[in-house]
């Protein structure tokens, strides 16, 4: 008989994220003083390594890129009620959809050139999503699983594809060719130049400003238009929705299809953006980081935007972390990103309790003084 | 004399809701004693500390006038009391003795336990005249048996005092006479009984002594014989309601909603509706009485679009509606609207600020649209001065449109979805179970609204498990039984006894 813990607003966007990720921080800490390490240093190797300079700033904000959009995906789909595992295997054909584009359509100018590479990867990853929507809508199959097949498949099909069909001819390694140079997206380093700024070379490109506009037009989307009020309502009373008339079998669809979409927004952060060329298994685990990023940022865009920063430094802080303390591997800095997932999203609601009784106690305090 | 049961200075409170302010109650032994309140008023939570689910914060438990401490049902069983609940806590699928055993089966082996408690369950069943087969599976047993199945359940642990909340709401009028009857055999055999309800008739009818709560307190304790029902409603809400709202006689227009041989087929291939054919008219209000899960919900589902029968024609306001236009969208667009019976499921998105539910269903209102490019988008403001307006005229607390739709009362939630389909100017409404969990205040003001979009010319169809409610307010009554319309009567021209007859299945013909 326990009722739902209710906190007020700001306790719950923001008192209740903050102390897990402090308590996150807290077990991960034992964990280096358990292999031998001062935290303490650890913090300051991950706080400089990502936020220190510019050019850790640059690739913090490009790795942020990423889970943002596979953040926004993994919400879109839950916002329907549905959990979409299947952000690897979205983006991954995003990837097939933007080369396809760069590849075969090398003589458009790059204003052209560029949107339709992005449109192309959108509307890869959104079939790619479509289908398992569709499969829940009219089969009952349920999306978790059917994702969760969807990426296995698309992990296949990505190598049959770059090794036999867009491979580059002659290449031992399964990649394209490069993409055409109006094809890339231009970088900050470049744009900023332009305007005479100085900055170090980072992948970190316009892709950033996609990721934020996603976010923005997935907020209006969500909160402000009758098809987000229809798919919120199907998330969260099926029963009212077929009372309103709203057919949650479509919803199904097409919350799925928005959700692929917007996954398809790493494949151009990474191959439009950075790499200029498909490279095999350039998603990379982002898709699946992006439950966790959704989970923390509540399904809420702001908040996904800054738990794709809080993601994105951990990522850029690892990888200096991993280089300068030969201790600490990559491993265990996947570890620390474990930890941060386990209390954001899982134990979320043993800080909840706490939070509810100490500002009850608070208040009672303050009536009595 | 000792009460059975004292509570002396009881207080709860759950964070900021003081459920219980220091409540005082002493119960005689070998009476019955009726509790009345309205919902949140602390009656249940009153009941939860009796039988050990919550500790109070305050206050002293006495039983036979020694102090004792109940911190869990276990505890309460120990002291002689047994608790029969408003949703039976029955296994389904095993046996009547099975069921009475669960919880005390005297040792790891069944056989020996088994014997024994055949035994006592037969004793149990001759001394209180409780025709019921110890073999029976509970779940092919009617709701009335399965009643008797959680009393003897007390019984057989020994209970001296027996608590039941709000026992009648699930029973057809003849199966509550017969659970008053074996109440009144209870206490002719010296037990105690706690009867809870807010349905003050059975009050009146079988209880020796009345307690009422109101906001957490117990506000009175009378003798039922010095008491009447306005007096006891005038105790729980506060001040003088009218349990019964007059309406003038009004000839109906022409016929709104008709259906003519209506089939429902549910997913598991069982008929839940056969054959039924009703017509509601203008300035009508059509009652249908029934126990609960005999159909009602599957007409009201059927008519408003949500399912689909597998025989039969519906027309509305004398069009034959062919099957691409029963969908609840379409059926709309010909007024035809619907207050559902399950507001937390249905009525209203229980998670949505309250002016998000008070467009469900209408969001394609272009008053909620913005200008021309942006048509897609929500104007917010429209939409929380739509809800405003909607909270000022039907008098919902409070009238805050951001508040989440699950923070209201059951009143005020029941009086914003009512106030949302009414305020669309309905051709026929569907009403079901207008008054479930709302408060007898809110109940009158409902009624009044009900009886007044009647006289305005609406057709209504109501579906109520309270059977006062409809004889209260239709002009006609159907009744149902196992999918089956089993009968009509004129409002005026009936009663519960007859009413009981025809919602137990005995139908004309026979």
């Amino acid at each position: 008989m326990s009722a739902p813990i209710e906190l007020p607003r700001w306790a719950d966007l923001a008192l209740v994220p903050a102390i897990s990720v402090a308590a996150a921080f807290v077990v991960a800490g034992l964990v280096v003083i358990g292999i031998g390490e001062n935290p303490l240093t650890v913090t300051r190797i991950l706080v400089t390594g990502s936020l220190g300079s510019a050019d850790a700033i640059g690739f913090t904000l490009y790795y942020a890129t990423n889970f943002i959009f596979t953040g926004l995906a993994v919400a879109v789909a839950f916002h329907a009620g549905l959990f979409n595992i299947g952000g690897e295997g979205q983006a991954t054909l995003a990837g097939v959809g933007v080369s396809l584009a760069c590849l075969n359509l090398p003589f458009l100018p790059a204003p052209l050139l560029i949107p339709a590479g992005i449109l192309a990867g959108a509307a890869f990853g959104a079939v790619w999503a479509m289908i398992p929507g569709w499969l829940q809508a009219t089969r009952g199959s349920h999306v978790v699983i059917t994702t969760i097949m969807f990426n296995f498949i698309a992990a296949t099909l990505i190598v049959y594809l770059l090794v036999n069909v867009i491979g580059r001819p002659g290449s031992m390694s399964p990649e394209t060719s490069e993409f055409p140079v109006n094809a890339h997206i231009p970088t900050i380093r470049a744009v900023l130049g332009a305007f005479g700024i100085d900055q170090p070379s980072t992948p970190l490109n316009l892709s950033l400003l996609l990721a934020l506009a996603a976010a923005f037009g997935v907020w209006l989307l969500i909160y402000r238009s009758r098809l987000g009020y229809a798919i919120r309502t199907v998330g969260a009373a099926p029963g009212a929705a077929l009372y309103a008339g709203i057919s949650p079998g479509r919803i199904v669809v097409v919350a799925m299809t928005i959700s692929g979409a917007l996954a398809g927004g790493l494949a151009v952060n990474e191959l439009m953006g950075a790499q200029h060329r498909m490279v095999l298994g350039f998603t990379a685990g982002y898709g699946f980081v992006g439950i966790a990023v959704a989970l923390m940022g509540r399904s809420h865009p702001a908040g996904i935007v800054l738990a794709a920063l809080l993601f994105g430094a951990l990522y850029q802080g690892g990888a200096e972390l991993a280089f300068e303390t030969p201790t600490i591997t990559r491993d265990m800095v996947v570890v620390i990103g474990g930890v941060l997932i386990l209390f954001a999203g899982a134990l979320e609601g043993l800080f909840r309790r706490f939070v509810a009784r100490s500002l009850a106690f608070a208040g009672r305090r303050v009536k009595e003084a | 004399m000792t009460p059975a049961i004292e509570l002396a200075g009881i207080d709860k409170s759950f964070g900021a809701v003081h459920a219980n302010r220091s409540v005082d109650l002493a119960v005689m032994p070998g009476s019955i004693h009726g509790i009345v309140g309205e919902n949140g008023a602390g009656k249940s939570t009153l009941m939860s500390i009796l039988y050990g689910f919550y500790e109070a914060d305050a206050g002293e438990i006495r039983i036979g006038g020694k102090p004792v401490s109940i911190r869990s049902p276990a505890d309460a069983i120990g002291h002689g009391i047994g608790m029969v609940h408003q949703h039976f806590m029955l296994v389904e699928p095993l046996t009547v003795l099975e069921n009475v055993m669960l919880g005390a089966e005297g040792g790891a082996l069944l056989k020996g336990g088994a014997g024994k408690a055949r035994a006592e369950l037969t004793r149990l069943s001759e001394a209180y005249g409780l025709a019921i087969d110890p073999d029976a599976v509970v779940g092919d047993l009617s709701v009335g048996l399965q009643q008797r199945v959680e009393i003897l359940k007390a019984l057989y642990r020994g209970a001296e005092i027996l608590i039941l909340d709000e026992p009648t709401a699930v029973l057809t009028p003849p199966e509550a006479d017969a659970l008053f009857a074996l109440l009144a055999q209870l206490k002719a055999q010296g037990r105690t009984v706690i009867f809870i309800t807010h349905k003050l008739r059975e009050i009146m009818a079988i209880t020796d002594r009345v307690s009422v709560m109101r906001r957490g307190e117990m506000v009175a304790t009378l003798p039922t014989a010095d008491t009447s029902p306005p007096a006891l409603a005038e105790l729980m809400v506060g001040r003088r309601v009218l349990l019964r709202v007059e309406k003038a006689p009004r000839a109906p227009g022409p016929p709104v909603l008709e259906a003519v041989g209506l089939d429902v087929v549910d997913a598991h291939g069982v008929k839940r509706l056969s054959d039924v054919s009703l017509t509601v008219h203008a300035g009508e209000i059509v009652g249908i009485a029934g126990v609960a899960g005999n159909g009602q919900s599957e007409l009201l589902e059927v008519l408003a679009g949500l399912v689909q029968p597998s025989r039969g024609a519906i027309k509305v306001g004398g069009d034959l509606l062919p099957p691409h236009r029963r969908h609840p969208a379409r059926l709309r667009e010909l007024g035809l609207l619907h207050v559902p019976e399950d507001r937390l499921r249905m009525g209203l998105v229980p998670s949505f600020p309250a002016f998000e539910s008070a467009a469900l269903g209408f969001t394609g209102d272009p008053a909620f649209a913005r200008k021309a490019p942006l048509g897609a988008l929500f104007d917010r403001d429209a939409m929380v001065g739509h809800a405003r307006a909607l909270m000022d005229g039907f008098d919902v607390r409070p009238p805050d449109p951001w508040l989440r739709s699950s923070k209201f009362s059951g009143g005020n939630q029941q009086k914003l979805v009512l106030a949302r389909e009414i305020e669309r100017r309905p051709k026929v409404l569907l009403v079901g179970q207008p008054t479930r969990g709302v408060d007898i205040g809110a109940i009158e003001f409902i009624h009044r609204r009900l009886i007044a979009l009647r006289d305005a010319g609406v057709g209504i169809l109501l579906v109520s498990v309270e059977l006062d409610e409809i004889m209260g307010l239709s002009d006609r009554i159907l009744a149902m039984c196992g999918g089956r319309i089993t009968g009509e009567r004129r409002a005026d021209a009936t009663d519960a006894q007859d009413l009981g007859l025809l919602m137990g299945g005995v139908s004309e013909a026979a």
